[in-house]
Formats: structure tokens, sequence, C-alpha cells
């Protein structure tokens, strides 16, 4: 009986050894043992490691390594404490709660579950939570886009809408068209596109100087884009617009062919529907929505704003992706300026 | 990094997050261990707790109540893959793994978009947060969690002594005898089933509660913490008797949570993360194996799953 009880207390020992053991090894082969220490600390944690989420971490880091300079310090004033829930949802949290125990200066969370639990974390303690690559704020809970009004903000990655209208202006005059009416098919129960339609659209047109008149066609499902198109190209508009909406750009298609049978251009907001018969539009790096919100660290930590008062970025959009031959299709030429700035330039595949 | 209130903090925040996932855990425990029905099903009705909860309580009902309906629907979802397998004679795993695919979609519907913020909202740890000595927010999650903990602690323990609580541990251990004795095992199935994915429901939406969103992917990987946690509690502590095991789970919970935060803490390649998690399970498996080789005491096949 003695014996049994020893030889109970000797595994349970050998147990957490090994636990510890296990440990140790693994962490010790494989990520060396960070510092935390240095006058600033910022944890960044990420949902899954992806190309575009990666580049948006990195974006972030070398913002704030800029904006240290700028200040007269150096990058050893800073450590970055850096994780990542390998695309699991339980770790989210805790990682948030990680950070705030070891009182980090400020948390840059990538992707909409880390912010929402860094925003669940960071209660009753004054952390600021610098976003990125959240599409719509509202998701984290920030429904004031201009004054956040808690201790978080950030950089949406959201589509900026003036120079896609920009971008239809580009194409058209030099063909001698001239955009007085737009056409725009969205679907009206997706937040993303009504904020899109409503608000940016109609800041894009003011912002430069347009008298445009917008045709507004909206779906509920994927089956109601051709009726959709069909108001939008009886309405005689100059060209069609897609917001970066889930259920249209499902069913591009079918705004694809009657615009090549109207001869009208069709532009998008997210580069992947160029592919898919849009002419052409400017999308973002996800570099460079890291780095906005990179540059908004810099602003709280190190020139001492309020992220209450922060309004909500999107990142610039600085990629131009083209369709020339789709364009020819749609009765229109691209420029050369514009085949000169492309960053892709899409072909026909035959 | 040893400082006091560092532990402190890591062990008080495993300790909320070994409750909260130990109802999960107590789930598994009754499917798995006390009735040898394989299910699957955890990974949906984990979310679809989650779910009911965030919907209801963005609604407006009463937290408690939510939290109730997200019990109530894990039964359902437990009912459904329980009966496929009883009535229509579908295999367990297949039958859970069936029900979870479905729930995906369920839980999609529910939600209305793949992600809910409950930010802001009144939930049973906001609640608790206005307590007196509770403004803390580990020292009311985990409290919360306690209380939630000993009441599921206590109605399990009551249930598992009952008269059918007998007949459904019983169904796993011996379900030609059971029916011998004059028990319809289908009913014990149904009933254990469905308990345990209340369990898992019930988990789901307290973790909604406690960290603020609920996400329809957020279940993923959890029917391997519930069996992590189950085979670590009782391989760490060797239970005998009812309460004990019961312990012995949430015990494994906290185990696996605290091996995982510190993994995470150790900032741990994101890749490396789910190689603790084996070599956890692993370890926990082969200490007992290995310590009755010692003892040179017979040693039954490994079973096939």
């Amino acid at each position: 009986m003695k014996n049994k009880r020893i030889l109970k207390l000797v595994g349970s020992v050998c147990m957490v050894v090994a636990l510890a053991l296990t440990l140790v090894l693994v962490s010790g082969c494989t990520a060396p043992y960070e510092e935390e220490e240095g006058p600033l600390s910022i944890g960044i944690f990420q949902i899954i490691s992806h190309p575009a989420l990666d580049s948006a971490r990195e974006g972030f880091k070398d913002a704030f390594k800029a904006g240290l300079e700028d200040e007269g310090l150096s990058e050893t004033d800073v450590v970055f404490v850096e994780r990542n829930a390998a695309g699991s949802m339980d770790n989210v949290y805790t990682i948030a709660d990680y950070f705030v125990s070891l009182g980090v200066d400020l948390i840059c969370a990538i992707a909409t579950p880390c912010v929402i639990a860094a925003t669940t974390a960071v209660e009753g303690t004054d952390i600021p939570v610098v976003f990125n690559s959240v599409t719509n704020p509202a998701d984290a809970g920030i429904d004031d886009w201009d004054e956040p009004g808690g201790q978080v903000t950030g950089v949406s990655d959201m589509a900026p809408v003036e120079p896609q209208i920009q971008l239809i202006l580009d194409v058209l005059e030099p063909n001698g068209l001239t955009l007085d009416k737009l056409g725009v098919v969205y679907n009206a129960g997706e937040p993303n596109s009504v904020y899109q339609v409503d608000v940016q659209l109609a800041d894009a047109i003011t912002a430069l100087g347009l008298a445009v008149d917008v045709v507004k066609a909206t779906v509920s499902t994927g089956a109601d884009v051709p009726a959709a198109a069909q108001t939008v190209v009886d309405a005689g508009v100059d060209a069609i617009w897609v917001p970066t909406d889930n259920t249209v750009v499902a069913g591009i298609e079918a705004l694809v062919g009657p615009c090549e049978d109207n001869d009208i251009p069709l532009f998008a907001a997210d580069v992947a529907t160029v592919e898919r018969g849009a002419l052409g539009c400017w999308g973002m790096d996800y570099y460079d929505v890291g780095y906005s919100s990179g540059e908004i660290a810099v602003d709280i930590l190190l020139k001492g704003a309020n992220p209450a008062t922060i309004p909500i970025e999107t990142a610039p959009a600085n990629l131009l992706y083209l369709y020339p031959d789709e364009a020819e299709r749609q009765g229109v030429t691209i420029p050369e300026d514009l085949l000169d700035q492309a960053t892709e330039i899409i072909e026909d595949e035959d | 990094m040893l400082e006091p209130t560092v532990v402190g903090h890591l062990l008080g925040f495993s300790a909320y997050e070994g409750l909260v996932y130990g109802f999960l855990a107590l789930g598994v425990y009754l499917t798995f261990r006390v009735l040898a029905f394989p299910d699957l099903t955890v990974d949906g009705s984990f979310v679809l707790g989650a779910a009911v909860v965030a919907v209801l309580i963005i609604d407006g009902v009463n937290p408690f109540l939510a939290t109730l309906a997200a019990l109530g629907a894990g039964l359902c979802a437990g009912l459904v893959t329980s009966l496929l397998n009883t009535k229509l004679r579908i295999p367990a795993l297949l039958a859970s793994i069936l029900v979870m695919v479905a729930l995906y979609s369920i839980n999609l519907r529910i939600m209305g978009r793949p992600n809910l913020p409950l930010l802001r909202e009144v939930t049973i740890f906001s609640l608790a947060s206005q307590l007196p000595g509770l403004e803390t927010r580990l020292v009311y999650q985990l409290v919360g969690a306690a209380v939630l903990a000993v009441i599921v602690f206590l109605i399990l323990n009551w249930f598992l002594r009952t008269e059918i609580g007998l007949a459904l541990r019983a169904t796993g251990d011996n379900e030609q005898m059971v029916r011998g004795a004059g028990v319809d095992t289908d009913k014990t199935t149904i009933l254990g089933v469905s308990t345990a994915n209340g369990l898992v429901a019930l988990s789901g939406g307290v973790v909604a509660q406690a960290q603020g969103f609920v996400d329809v992917n957020m279940g993923i990987g959890m029917i391997i913490m519930g069996l992590a946690a189950v085979i670590i509690g009782e391989a760490l502590f060797r239970p005998k008797g009812v309460a004990r095991l019961l312990l012995a789970v949430l015990a494994g919970t906290f185990v696996y949570r605290l091996v995982i935060s510190v993994a995470l803490r150790l900032g741990m390649a994101p890749g490396d993360l789910k190689l603790i998690t084996a070599a956890l399970v692993i370890i926990a498996l082969a200490v007992p194996y290995l310590q009755k080789k010692i003892r040179r005491e017979w040693l039954p096949p490994a079973p096939r799953w």
C-alpha cells in the first residue's frame, strides 16, 4: 500500500517534470525567450499566419521604428512582443490577457477577433489598442469612425472610394466620355457596402467636385444581380461601380454580360474582381494597412495623442489593377499613362 | 518574469479558463469516458452555445436566461446526434460529424454573419463586475466562472448518482449487461449525449460572454482540448468516485490551459503550439502505462479509439 502511494507520487512528479521539460525544449529550439524590457513595449498579435496579416504586422513595426527615429530615439527603445494565436480562437483572449498582465504600453491587434479580445482585456486599464486589417470597425464595437471614443482605434482595410471614382474619370475622359450618371449595385444588407455607398461614395463625389447622379440598385441575394444590372443599364448610366460587396462580387459575372452588351465600363473596389471582368480598380497593400496603424501608434505613444479622438483610417490604395482586353469589350480603351502606372495588367486567357 | 504577481495572474487566468472550458471537458468526459460514445458534435455545439447567447444578449435578453438557452440549444444538438445514432443506426462517430458539419451552417444562420461582438452588452460577467469587491476583470471572471462551476458540479454529482445516472454510467461499461438488466440503453445514450452537448454549449456561451465575441470558427479544436483535459485529469489525479472524477476533469482542463498559457507567454513559434498539445496528451497517456509496466501489472492491448 505504501509502495503504491510512493509510485503514485513519483508518477505525478515525473509528469510535471516531463511537462516542464517539453516546454523548455520546444521553446528552446524554436524561438528565443524575449526580454520584456526597454522603455516601451508593444504587444502585437494576430489570429493566424497569413501573407496579408504578416505584411500588415511588418508594416506596423517599420512605421513605429521610423517614428522612433524621427523622435531622436532608436530601434532599441521599443520591444515588440509578438504572438500568434495559430488559428485557435481560444488562444486569442489568452494572449490579450497576457499582454495586459505584462503591462505593455500598447497593443496592436491584427484582425477582428484579436481587436475584440484586446478590447475586453484592456478594460479597467489605460492600455491603448491600435488595430489593423479589420474591415468593419463596427464588428469590433466601434460605431463612430471619426471619434472612436474609447482606447481603441486603428486602420480599416475597407477600400477607399475616392481613388476608385478618380479611376473612372481617368478612363472615361480620354475616351471622350463624361461621368454624369454612375450606376452602383450592392446588397443593402451588408453594412460594409451601405457605408461605402452612402458615406464614402458621397464624400468622394463631393471631394472631387463632381456633379454625378448616382443610380443605386440593391440586391438581397446573388439571384437578384441580373435584375439590378438591368435597372442600372436602363437608367442609361455612363459607368457602373461595385463596392466590396460579398453578394454582388460573388455574382459579378451577371453584371459583366450587360456591361459588354451595352458598352458600359464596369469598375470594382477589390483587385480580385478585376480578373473576373471589371476593367480596373485601385487596391491596397496590407503592408500599408499595417504601416498606417504603426503611425497611429507613434502618435499615441510618442506624441501623446488620445486614441479616443483619433479617427479610424483607411489604408491608401496604391496598387492599380487593370484589364485592358475587358475594357475594349466594354467599349473603352484604357489610356497608356494608366497602363504605365499599373501594378498588374490582367490579360485574357486563351 | 517570475514575479509573484505575474505567476499569480497566470494561475488565476488559467483557473478561469480551466473552469469555463472545464464545462466542455465535462461534456467530453460524459460522452467519451462515461458512455464510451465518440462524440465529435462538440466543435459545433460549442459555437452553437456561443451564438445563441450572443444573439439573445444583443436582443436584450437577461444574460442568465441566454446562458440557459445556450444550454438548451446544446441539449438539442446532442439530441439530434444521439437520435441519428440510436434510431437511424448511424455510427456514433459519423452521426456526430454530420451534426457538427450541419451546425456550422446553423450557427452562421443564427449569427447572421461570421463574427458578432458582445462588447458593452450586459453579460453575466458585466453583472458580476458590479458586485462589491469584484471590480477587477480577472477577479469577476474567475468568481463568475467558479459560481457556475459549483452549480454544474453539484447538479452533475447528484445526477450521476441517481438511478438513471447509474444506468447511464453502466451503459458505457457494459451495454449488453445493462440491456439484460432491463434498461433501455437507447434512452441512456440519448440522455447522456444530450446532457454532454448541453454542457459544451454552456461552455461556449460563457466563453463568448467573457471574451466579448463569437466567431463561427471558434469551435475548431475544442474536441481535442476536451479530450486532452480529460486524459490529463485522469492521468494526474487517478480519481476514484464520481465527485473526484468530475473535479479531476476540471483540474485537467486547468493544467491544459496553464501549459498553453505558458507556451504562449514563452513566445513559441505559432506553428509549434499544436506540437505542445500533442506532446502533453502523449505524456499524459504514457505515464500511467509506464507506471503499470514498472509494477509488472497485466496490460490490456491498446484501444482502437
